[in-house]
C-alpha cells in the first residue's frame, strides 16, 4: 500500500465560500426561529400538550443517532483492524462529532428553558435515562475527540486502537441510551419496548453511513480529488447491508407489536392509518419503507451498478429521508396515538383531548430549527476539512487497496 | 425514587398561618382544635403521612365543573382560548363502559403516584415527590424538556406555552416549564383541603374525599376500607394517591 497523506483542502474557492454562506443562512434562520419560539412561547409552534415533542425532535434524534453511526467507518478501521478504512477514518470521527453538535443544538434550543442548560449539566437525576444521555453525549465528545486527536497526531498514533475501541464501546452505549429514551416509556403503546435500543443502533449504522457517503463524495468532487471505485463499491455494499438490517428490525418491531393483542390498535393506526393515523401510515409505507428502504436497496444492489455514483448518492439521500420519516412515524405517531388512560372505556366528553388522535402540523419555525441542526453539522465539517488534515490527498484504487493493482496487472 | 424533604419555612404565607396554629397548642403535639393539624412552618414534611384523594364517580355529577373552576381559580390557571396548548391541572371526563354501557363522570388530574414515571424520567430532578406523597415540579430547575409529559400515563401535565401574567403568590408558574396538580400544597401544608375537594363539597356532591392514607382513622382510609377504591391504570403498578370508586 502506498503511503496515504492526509491534507487539508484549500477552501478559498467561490463554491466553498458559497457553501458556507448557504449553510450559514440556514443556521441564522434556525437561530431566528428558536428566538421566535422562546420569545412567544411554544404556542406559536405546532407542538402542544398532546404532541409535546415535534419536528425539532425528529431532526435532533435523527442527527444524534446518525452521529454515532457516522463513527462506524473509523471503528471498522481501528477496532476491526481493516486497513482499507484507515484513510477514511478521520473524516468519520469528525463527522460524528459535528452531527452530534447539530442534533444537540436543536434539542437545547427547543427546550422551554434553553437558558438553563447549565442546570441540565449540574443537576442530575440518575434514575432518568435522559440524564444518563447527557453524560453519554459529553463522554462521546471526549472519547471521539481524543480518538480523532490520536489519529491525527503522529506522536499518539500508537494509541489510536485503544482510543478507537473506547469510542466504539461508548457510541454503542450512547445509541442504546437514545433508543431507551423511548423504550423506557411504559405509558405509550408505540414506545414501550426494549427492542428500540438495538434498533436505534442499527438505524445509526445506516443513517450515519448515508451521510458519510454523501459528505465524502461531495468533498472529493468539489476539491477535484480522486475517489476511486474501490471505496465506492465497499461503502455501497456496507450501506446495503445496514439498510437491510434496519428493515429487518422494523419488521420484527411490528411483528412483536402484532403478537401483543393490546397493541393491535396501535399497529392498525400506523400500518393501516385507522382512527386518524393516515398521515403516519403514509409516512411509514411511502417514506420509511418504500423511499427509505426498498428503493435504496434496489439502487444499491442493481445489477451492474456497483460503481455507479449517481445511484449511490440517490440511495444515500433516500436513506436519510427515510430515516427522518422513520423518526417522524415513531416520535410523532407514537404521541398522536391516543394514550389509553381508561382501558375498556369510551371517552364521551373531555376538555383535554382524551381518547382522540392528537393533531400536529409542524410550523416553518420548527422546520428551520431542524434544518439548522444539519447546517451546523455541515459547517463544522466544511471548516474542519479546511483547517485539519482529515482528507487523504487521493483515494484512488491503488492507494486504498494494495490488491487492486495486482488485479489490474 | 428520589424523595425530597421540603422545608417550607421560607414560605412567608405558611409561616404566618402556622404560627397562628402553633399558638393554639397547649403542649408539643397536642392541639386544641381540628384545624390545628397544621404543622409548624419550620417543621419539614413528614413521611408519616401520605396525602390522597378518593373520588366516588357515582356522586360526581355529569356537567358539573365546580372542581375544575375552583382549582384553576385557586392556582391562577387561566385559558388563552387555545385548548391544545392551554394548561389544565384538572379536567372532567365522561366515560362509557364499552361492555356495559354504564356512563360515569370523573375528575382527572395528577394521580400523585408513589412510583411516579414523571419523577423517574426527569433529567434534573425538577419533578419530585415529597415524602408525604405529593408530586410537584420545582420550577427553578425545570428545563422544559417535556420528557415527564411523554412519560405520564394520565396526561396530567401541561407545558406553559406562553408568558403568564397575574399569577397567584403561592402557585408560581412560568413560561417554558411543566406543571400539574399540586394537590394544593399551599392549603394542605396549613391543614387545609385542596380547592377541588372543597368546591365539590360546597356544590353538595361530596364526591371527593381528601386525607391521609396512612392514618387508619382518617375519613379517606375508613371509606377505602369499607368500600374500596381503584387506581386508574392499576396494571402499571404506580400505587396512585388518587383512587376512584365506580370505575
Amino acid at each position: 500500500m502506498k503511503t496515504i497523506r492526509l491534507k487539508e483542502i484549500e477552501g478559498n474557492s467561490v463554491g466553498y465560500l458559497g457553501l458556507l454562506a448557504l449553510l450559514g443562512a440556514f443556521v441564522l434562520a434556525g437561530l431566528g426561529s428558536a428566538y421566535y419560539m422562546e420569545h412567544h412561547g411554544h404556542w406559536v409552534t405546532g407542538m402542544n400538550n398532546q404532541i409535546v415533542w415535534g419536528l425539532p425532535h425528529v431532526f435532533a434524534v435523527f442527527l444524534i443517532v446518525a452521529a454515532s453511526g457516522a463513527l462506524n467507518i473509523a471503528s471498522i478501521s481501528s477496532v476491526f483492524d481493516k486497513k482499507f478504512y484507515k484513510p477514511l477514518a478521520p473524516l468519520s470521527a469528525m463527522l460524528s462529532l459535528a452531527l452530534l453538535i447539530g442534533g444537540l443544538m436543536i434539542l437545547v434550543l427547543d427546550l422551554g428553558h434553553p437558558d438553563r442548560l447549565i442546570v441540565a449539566m449540574t443537576y442530575y437525576n440518575f434514575k432518568s435515562i435522559f440524564a444518563w444521555n447527557m453524560i453519554l453525549y459529553n463522554g462521546f465528545f471526549l472519547f471521539t475527540g481524543v480518538y480523532l486527536w490520536f489519529m491525527l497526531d503522529r506522536n499518539m498514533k500508537g494509541y489510536t486502537k485503544y482510543a478507537g475501541f473506547a469510542a466504539f464501546i461508548w457510541r454503542l452505549i450512547l445509541t442504546t441510551g437514545t433508543g431507551a429514551i423511548f423504550g423506557f416509556i411504559v405509558a405509550r403503546t408505540g414506545y414501550n419496548m426494549a427492542m428500540l435500543a438495538p434498533m436505534f443502533i442499527i438505524m445509526s449504522f445506516a443513517f450515519g453511513l448515508a451521510i458519510y457517503i454523501l459528505v465524502l463524495m461531495a468533498a472529493y468532487k468539489w476539491t477535484d480529488r480522486v475517489l476511486g471505485d474501490a471505496v465506492i463499491v465497499k461503502l455501497r455494499k456496507l450501506l446495503g447491508v445496514f439498510v437491510a438490517a434496519v428493515l429487518y428490525f422494523v419488521v420484527v418491531y411490528h411483528l412483536t407489536n402484532l403478537y401483543m393483542t393490546n397493541h393491535h390498535d396501535y399497529e392498525a393506526f400506523i400500518l393501516l392509518g385507522t382512527d386518524g393515523g393516515e398521515n403516519y401510515s403514509r409516512m411509514f409505507w411511502i417514506g420509511q419503507i418504500a423511499l427509505g428502504s426498498l428503493i435504496p436497496l434496489a439502487l444499491i444492489f442493481a445489477p451492474g451498478a456497483s460503481k455507479c455514483r449517481m445511484t449511490l448518492s440517490a440511495a444515500s439521500i433516500l436513506v436519510i429521508l427515510g430515516g427522518l420519516a422513520q423518526m417522524y412515524t415513531l416520535i410523532i405517531g407514537g404521541q398522536a396515538f391516543p394514550l389509553e388512560i381508561f382501558p375498556g372505556m369510551e371517552v364521551l366528553e373531555t376538555t383535554f383531548f382524551d381518547g382522540v388522535t392528537a393533531q400536529y402540523m409542524p410550523t416553518l419555525a420548527e422546520t428551520m430549527l431542524g434544518l439548522s441542526g444539519i447546517a451546523v453539522a455541515l459547517i463544522i465539517v466544511a471548516l474542519s476539512v479546511k483547517v485539519l488534515n482529515l482528507l487523504p490527498e487521493t483515494l484512488d484504487d491503488t492507494t486504498v487497496d494494495p490488491h487492486h493493482k495486482a488485479d489490474q496487472a | 425514587m428520589k424523595e425530597i424533604t421540603v422545608n417550607i419555612s421560607r414560605r412567608h404565607f405558611f409561616e404566618k398561618s402556622a404560627t397562628a396554629v402553633a399558638g393554639l397548642s397547649i403542649a408539643p403535639g397536642v392541639f386544641l382544635t381540628q384545624v390545628a393539624q397544621a404543622k409548624p412552618a419550620e417543621q419539614a414534611v413528614t413521611a408519616d403521612k401520605r396525602w390522597g384523594m378518593l373520588i366516588d364517580t357515582g356522586k360526581c355529577a355529569s356537567g358539573c365543573t365546580s372542581c375544575v373552576d375552583a382549582c384553576h381559580e385557586e392556582n391562577g390557571v387561566t385559558s388563552h382560548g387555545r385548548p391544545e396548548t392551554d394548561a389544565q391541572w384538572i379536567r372532567k371526563v365522561k366515560l362509557r363502559d364499552k361492555a356495559t354501557n354504564h356512563v360515569i363522570s370523573l375528575p382527572m388530574m395528577c394521580q400523585h403516584c408513589e412510583t411516579a414515571p414523571c419523577v423517574d424520567v426527569c433529567p434534573t430532578g425538577a419533578s419530585f415527590k415529597r415524602v408525604d406523597g405529593i408530586v410537584l415540579v420545582d420550577k427553578h430547575i425545570c428545563i422544559g424538556c417535556r420528557y415527564c409529559m411523554m412519560a405520564c400515563p394520565y396526561k396530567a401535565r401541561s407545558f406553559i406555552h406562553e408568558t403568564i401574567t397575574d399569577q397567584v403568590e403561592y402557585a408560581p408558574r412560568g413560561k417554558g416549564t411543566v406543571e400539574s396538580c399540586t394537590m394544593c400544597v399551599q392549603r394542605v401544608d396549613v391543614g387545609g383541603t385542596p380547592a377541588c375537594v372543597e368546591a365539590c363539597n360546597k356544590a353538595e356532591h361530596g364526591a371527593m374525599i381528601f386525607g391521609d392514607l396512612k392514618d387508619p382513622n382518617s375519613a379517606i382510609s375508613q371509606e377505602l376500607e369499607k368500600h374500596g377504591g381503584k387506581q386508574i391504570r392499576a396494571d402499571l403498578k404506580l400505587n396512585t394517591g388518587v383512587r376512584y370508586q365506580g370505575i
